[in-house]
């Protein structure tokens, strides 16, 4: 059968598990602050369409929030179940993170259930407002601590190895790492951005599907906005990643960027392949830009793969992951900004069918540019689970069963996923925005 | 008090919590199930639904956290549970998932199918039951360790008469904890009908829980002497469980005073579920793990209990405040809101 090595076969496991999850857990992350934010304009401005707009996007966040708790509670077992002896050593020193991830998703999940629950139950608005701000604190505060835990994987300090023992545990220094600030900050601005992005893409959809309705501009102004400043601020973010990279694990940069000779005024490699031979085909150089990106200076010297042990580097193929993230990354800050400035300055082509196709594609786009973004991370890595501590070999379970699990919660995860779209497509097409509305005006 | 032993009461309180929280769901489930097979559904769905809607995901946390609290208090449990539980464990969180996603489908999404309510009556036994493997694994006797490698004798688990006896325990208390709620939720909202029918299944699955709990602390003392003697030990703490079983079937029986006696269901788990925990210390598992040889760093230790009394203060607030707008809240129980 499908992988023999347990080893393997966790690793796969865990891919799919985390590929699966992180669609819904960037949902979770994101989209309340859209919700906060059209309620909030809603009441500023008194005007009904936005108090709706956070209405339905509520409706269709909790059913995303059901499949990520669920999907969520699977990762957080899996991490015991399928790597027991890096949670052995982990454990030690990542709890406290885990731990208050814990709390701050109970603090979501309490108050996501009172305002889902509560919307004809104030008279106020802006009472029920007030239940949003610990859902977005709450999904924001998540993103945080387990970010939190993922940083420190990458960059583990905060202990001492005696024998291979873990020895002075300071769990509040492993906490602040140094990957913690860049990673967790390009998390929580790309979950922001991929919201944006995918409320934008069904509101575009709407209208090209022959919606007029005020209420659909509105919504597109509003995501491609906030959509536009997360996608400058991700790659600001992402700049300080890549120096953050060159410094702490120059052998995930080295090979996301086939950068095999440690050498000043690297060049950047964009695109091209590998041959049998090793030899990068058809890419493009862009001279000194890769000691620009890993240390802000054209004549830096950026460590190369040749310089490490080869069973300690990273697979090649990461530079394909980088690529395509940076791409779709620039791809959907240019499409945003020509948007806003188009709507500003009435370009008459922003409203065009074919723009408005670009925008329906910006939210598939932005969700592929997030699982390519943190298999560079992950499978970048590599052999690591702990970097320079513990490979993936030593971590993962001895068990020969997992091979039979990768079946049952593959199928489990293909049931999620069609029963998520299948239900959110029976909330949304009997109940179109005209009808609502409608409803809403008679008393 | 030490820091080993605050630790593990934390994590057994919320263990406890989700104990509670869990059944009223889990048995919820079941009884949908069986009121649609005998076509009296429409008399207690919307009371079930109306409960649980808003609570689902703070009884999926209460799980969450009992299981990373325990692997920061205690890493080595991860290596010897997560070795072992590998085949159950998923089973409970692939059935765990189907049950809360599904939930949340429905209630959100559509109409109630026939293929979601039998899933969601049968998973409703089904998670119990696996999840308890965990419980019986802790007594010892299930995993080998030979060279580092951890294995687990499934045969010897299935046919322990320990582990059935564990497992037939605690579907028939989820049983019993949810009836006993459901009948409580259903007098607050003044739904005779739905009182009387919860009422019949609350009285029903008292015997039946009292019984697996006396054939499982015989089949412990078979399995396990030493934990059998400290719980004689401690044999008041189940005088005292035992006692407030009587009054809450008392009270269901006399038909008055239903939040008192579901107050009395709550001590009667409370005092036997820590009267268990406290004899089976020192050992977290028999005999590889005790709570004071493999604690983790002490700094560790008490930054998590310094972050959990600060979470404290951030959870009750808002609970209460969930339970007042959902629970206690006259209007909305009997459906006005």
């Amino acid at each position: 059968m499908l992988f023999e090595d347990p080893v393997l076969a966790s690793r796969f496991l865990t891919l799919m598990t985390l590929t699966f999850h992180i669609i819904y857990a960037t949902i979770g992350v994101g989209v309340p602050l859209f919700i906060m934010i059209a309620h909030w304009i809603g009441i500023r401005k008194k005007d009904e369409h936005y108090i709706i707009m956070a209405r339905r996007w509520s409706r269709g966040y909790m059913v995303t929030v059901a499949v990520g708790v669920v999907t969520g509670t699977i990762i957080g077992l899996q991490l015991s179940l399928l790597w027991p002896n890096f949670m052995e050593i982990a454990g030690q020193i990542i709890a406290l993170p885990l731990f208050m991830e814990t709390f701050a998703f109970f603090f979501e999940a309490i108050f996501l259930g009172i305002y889902a629950y509560t919307w004809d139950r104030f008279d106020d608005q802006r009472k029920h407002f007030l239940l949003l701000i610990p859902v977005a604190i709450g999904g924001g505060m998540s993103a945080f601590f387990i970010t939190i835990v993922n940083s420190f994987m990458n960059t583990p300090t905060g202990f001492e190895m005696v024998n291979g023992a873990l020895v002075h545990a300071n769990p509040v220094a492993a906490m602040f790492n140094p990957a913690m600030p860049t990673k967790v900050s390009h998390v929580v601005a790309t979950a922001y951005m991929t919201a944006a992005f995918l409320l934008a893409s069904i509101t575009a959809f709407k209208l090209l599907k022959g919606s007029r309705h005020v209420y659909y501009k509105k919504a597109l102004y509003l995501t491609m906005k906030i959509g536009l400043i997360f996608s400058v601020a991700s790659a600001i973010i992402g700049d300080f990643s890549g120096k953050l990279l060159a410094e702490y694990q120059p052998e995930k940069l080295a090979a996301a960027e086939w950068h095999f000779e440690t050498e000043g005024e690297a060049p950047l490699l964009m695109y091209g392949f590998l041959d049998e031979n090793q030899e990068v085909r058809y890419a493009i150089k862009v001279p000194y830009m890769l000691s620009i990106l890993a240390h802000s200076n054209p004549t830096a010297e950026v460590i190369g793969l040749n310089e490490f042990e080869p069973e300690e580097t990273p697979p090649l193929i990461v530079h394909y992951f980088f690529d395509s993230m940076v791409t779709i990354g620039m791809f959907l800050l240019v499409l945003s900004l020509i948007y806003w400035m188009g709507i500003r300055r009435h370009w008459a082509f922003v409203k065009s069918t074919f723009f408005r196709w670009l925008i329906v594609l910006s939210g598939p786009l932005a969700f592929l540019a997030m699982e390519f973004g943190w298999w560079l991370a992950e499978v970048g890595r590599q052999p690591w689970i702990l970097r320079g501590i513990m490979t993936v070999e030593e971590a993962a379970t001895s068990s020969d069963y997992v091979n039979v699990m990768i079946v049952l919660f593959a199928l489990l995860y293909i049931v999620l996923g069609v029963g998520t779209v299948v239900v959110l497509r029976r909330i949304f097409k009997n109940n179109p925005i005209e009808v609502e509305l409608k409803g809403n005006d008679s008393p | 008090m030490t820091y080993e032993i605050i630790g593990i009461t934390v994590l057994w309180l919320f263990l406890y919590g989700y104990l509670i929280v869990a059944s009223i769901d889990f048995g919820a489930g079941f009884f949908s199930y069986y009121a649609k097979k005998t076509k009296k559904d429409h008399i207690i769905n919307q009371l079930i639904s109306r409960y649980l809607s808003p609570v689902w995901e703070v009884t999926n946390v209460f799980f969450v956290f009992f299981f990373v609290g325990i692997v920061g208090f205690f890493p080595d449990t991860a290596f010897y549970y997560g070795t072992a539980l590998l085949v159950p464990g998923s089973i409970a969180i692939i059935l765990l998932a189907i049950r809360g996603s599904f939930y949340a489908f429905e209630s959100y999404g559509s109409k109630q199918s026939n293929v979601y309510m039998f899933l969601y009556g049968a998973t409703g036994l089904l998670i119990p039951a696996s999840l308890s493997t965990a419980l019986t694994l802790s007594e010892g006797g299930f995993i080998t360790e030979t060279n580092g490698e951890i294995t687990m004798n499934y045969l010897k688990l299935f046919t322990s008469p320990y582990s059935w006896s564990v497992v037939f325990l605690a579907i028939v208390s989820v049983l019993y904890i949810s009836a006993t709620f459901l009948t409580f939720y259903a007098s607050r909202a003044n739904d005779t009908e739905a009182l009387k029918l919860v009422r019949k299944y609350a009285l029903f699955w008292g015997t039946p829980t009292i019984i697996a709990a006396l054939t499982t602390f015989i089949a412990l003392g078979q399995h396990n002497q030493r934990h059998y003697d400290r719980m004689l030990d401690l044999w008041w703490v189940f005088g005292l469980s035992m006692g407030f079983f009587m009054i809450s079937l008392g009270l269901i029986y006399i038909g008055k005073y239903y939040g008192l006696a579901f107050i009395s269901v709550m001590l009667q788990f409370f005092f036997a579920f820590f009267g268990y925990g406290a004899s089976h210390l020192p050992y977290i598992l028999d005999p590889y793990i005790t709570i004071y040889e493999n604690a983790t760093h002490q700094s560790t230790g008490i930054a998590l209990i310094i972050v959990f009394i600060a979470g404290l203060f951030l959870l009750v607030p808002s609970l209460i405040l969930l339970m007042k707008l959902f629970l206690f809240n006259a209007d909305y129980v009997k459906g006005k809101k």
